[in-house]
């Protein structure tokens, strides 16, 4: 009885935040309504006994890329206004598409799904199941290329970023480490013999 | 009880709704990452689903690799995006017409 209240009161909110994140006027809105829909969804996954994936989607999501996000939207100065314009007129547009790829799903699942038991619960795993465990036991064994693979991917992210926003900025001043630390007493030094003078 | 099918519902719905949204914000580049990475995670609530429905844990070691690459693209695509504002001072879709010939 509690998982289902719980469940239905995660899913009203995670899908109240989707629509705040599509409707709402200021980005920056949109980015904490974005943050929202992930802790209900990483809560949905606690439901679903899939704890790793939800504590890696608060760490990695919420606190990871959607501070990258508002960072990016805040650093940004967006002309919020040109952006809505025809907004009503694609509503209706949207609207229907949305309607039309969820019978579309609909249809798929409730009449191809070859005899899947879509209305059985899964049975809870008995108490000492550790999701983690289970994952990496996998994880390192089975699909090890494929997270060597993704790490390369994580690689590949860092670099892109960073070569894209580096920029050089002409006539900037800055010390040149390797020419200070090889100075030598000589080049900078000079001893001048003054003639005492007499008055 | 909540059932397999319940997840499934919400995912479907919740990929309505950012379906929805890259219509309805499609002049704001920033918007329709958001609703991309929406649209993951719609993905992933099903692969979960059917992870437990079929007792395997591929689905979440997929879950998994799906996260790493979408963190990549959002850094990726922010990159770019503040390439272009600094180009171009806007980041309306409707002006990236560079290409056009």
């Amino acid at each position: 009885m509690i998982p289902t209240i719980l469940f239905y009161a995660f899913a009203a909110i995670l899908l109240i935040a989707a629509f705040g994140v599509i409707t709402a006027r200021n980005p920056v809105h949109a980015a904490l309504f974005l943050v929202l829909a992930f802790v209900q969804s990483a809560a949905l996954w606690l439901l679903m006994e899939a704890e790793f994936l939800a504590i890696v989607l608060v760490l990695v999501y919420v606190g990871a890329v959607m501070v990258l996000l508002l960072f990016v939207v805040m650093m940004l100065d967006i002309n919020v206004e040109t952006m809505r314009e025809g907004f009503t007129r694609y509503v209706w547009i949207g609207g229907l598409v949305a309607l039309l790829v969820a019978v579309e799903i609909g249809h798929v699942v409730w009449f191809r799904s070859e005899g899947m038991q879509f209305l059985s619960t899964p049975e809870p795993f008995p108490a000492d199941y550790s999701n983690t465990r289970e994952l990496g036991s996998v994880l390192y064994t089975e699909h090890v290329y494929a997270f060597e693979i993704a790490a390369v991917i994580l690689l590949l992210a860092i670099v892109a970023a960073i070569t894209l926003t580096m920029r050089r900025r002409p006539g900037l001043k800055a010390q040149n480490v390797a020419k200070q630390v090889a100075v030598r007493r000589e080049d900078r030094v000079r001893l001048v013999k003054v003639e005492p003078t007499k008055d | 009880m909540v059932t397999v099918a319940h997840y499934l519902v919400l995912a479907a719905v919740l990929f309505s709704v950012s379906v929805a949204g890259i219509f309805i914000n499609r002049r704001n580049v920033i918007v329709l990452l958001m609703c991309i990475e929406l649209m993951l995670l719609a993905v992933n609530f099903n692969f979960i689903a059917f992870s437990r429905l079929l007792g395997d844990t591929l689905g979440q070691v997929f879950v998994f690799f799906i996260l790493t690459v979408a963190a990549a693209e959002a850094a990726i695509g922010l990159a770019i995006l503040v390439v272009l504002f600094r180009n171009t001072r806007s980041i309306n879709v409707d002006e990236m017409d560079t290409l056009k010939g």
